[in-house]
């Protein structure tokens, strides 16, 4: 169930690599982002044009949004979130051109980034308030601690479990109802699905950039 | 065979009574936010995020439903013994 013909899947099969198409397209993704950032950041000057200046839009509005959510402390983060909102949207994004497939439309890209976030939030709550970090999960009575800490452990094992879903699930789901439509008209009737596709693309890299703005947030406020 | 009947069974079922909860508290959403944008229209960016991470929260069921349904149809981990038997 996905597009009938991927070219870097193609090659990778003449080259005999058994990698994975979702790896292949991973590193496409990768490779992208990598050279646009090298033509954005090749001539900087104070009076930005082309590739530069459409970056530099991208990124103050990352940085206003992390701002917003997460407040001053939020900024030693921007480079992780902004890497994930960039990663997310083109992979997200790539899915819509015939012939590539969405790395995020695999469970296993997903769960490596929320696994990252997950883990991520742990270590940034120890590091910032040492041991006293377990009472984030205490609770705010004491004598309660026992029971609240059986669910606050359930409620952040289903973190990651929730990040990794929402985006497979939206992603492939979306894969999956455009082969339908194309399987049963062809012609014209996909469109308003791609442009759905369009709009899931951008909310899910948003939601899940949020979330994860969120979450590291939570690690670092007192506990109440 | 009434096994892999049974399994489209439950995957359309189940897809359609997941539909019907999202469905209903996406409404609820939406009409709460609409009530909130014709009071103040001048908060209604606010009010396009917060809904939009509260739909895409409820929205998550829905998607939780379907990876079961996908799991169901296509990566069922019964399918081998089933066909086995079916075999013997």
């Amino acid at each position: 169930m996905t597009h009938p013909f991927l070219f870097l899947q193609w090659i990778e099969q003449q080259l005999h690599l058994h990698i994975g198409e979702h790896v292949i397209y991973t590193w496409f993704v990768m490779a992208l982002l990598i050279l646009v950032a090298y033509l954005a950041s090749r001539s900087i000057s104070m009076v930005p044009s082309g590739v530069q200046n459409f970056m530099e839009a991208v990124i103050t509005g990352i940085d206003g949004l992390i701002e917003e959510t997460m407040g001053e402390e939020g900024k030693a983060y921007f480079p992780l979130i902004a890497t994930f909102a960039l990663f997310i949207l083109v992979c997200n994004l790539i899915g819509l051109v015939p012939g590539f497939y969405p790395p995020t439309a695999n469970l296993n890209t997903n769960a490596a980034l929320a696994l990252t976030v997950f883990v991520l939030t742990h270590v940034v709550g120890f590091r910032k308030h040492g041991i006293g970090y377990l009472k984030h999960f205490m609770g705010p009575i004491i004598w309660l601690a026992p029971l609240m800490f059986v669910i606050e452990i359930i409620g952040h094992i289903a973190r990651p479990l929730s990040l990794t879903l929402r985006l497979f699930g939206n992603m492939y789901g979306h894969e999956v109802v455009l082969m339908i439509f194309l399987a049963l008209v062809p012609l014209f009737l996909p469109i308003p699905m791609m442009l759905m596709g369009v709009l899931i693309a951008f909310i899910q890299t948003f939601v899940f950039t949020l979330l994860a703005m969120i979450y590291i947030a939570g690690a670092l406020e007192e506990s109440h | 065979m009434e096994f892999f009947a049974w399994c489209v069974m439950a995957a359309g079922l189940g897809m359609g009574l997941g539909s019907v909860g999202t469905g209903i508290g996406q409404g609820i959403a939406i009409k709460a936010a609409c009530e909130g944008v014709a009071r103040n229209p001048g908060a209604s960016g606010k009010i396009l995020t917060t809904m939009m991470i509260g739909l895409a929260m409820i929205e998550s069921l829905a998607i939780y439903v379907f990876v079961v349904a996908m799991i169901i149809l296509f990566a069922n981990p019964f399918t081998d013994q089933v066909v086995e038997l079916l075999i013997k």
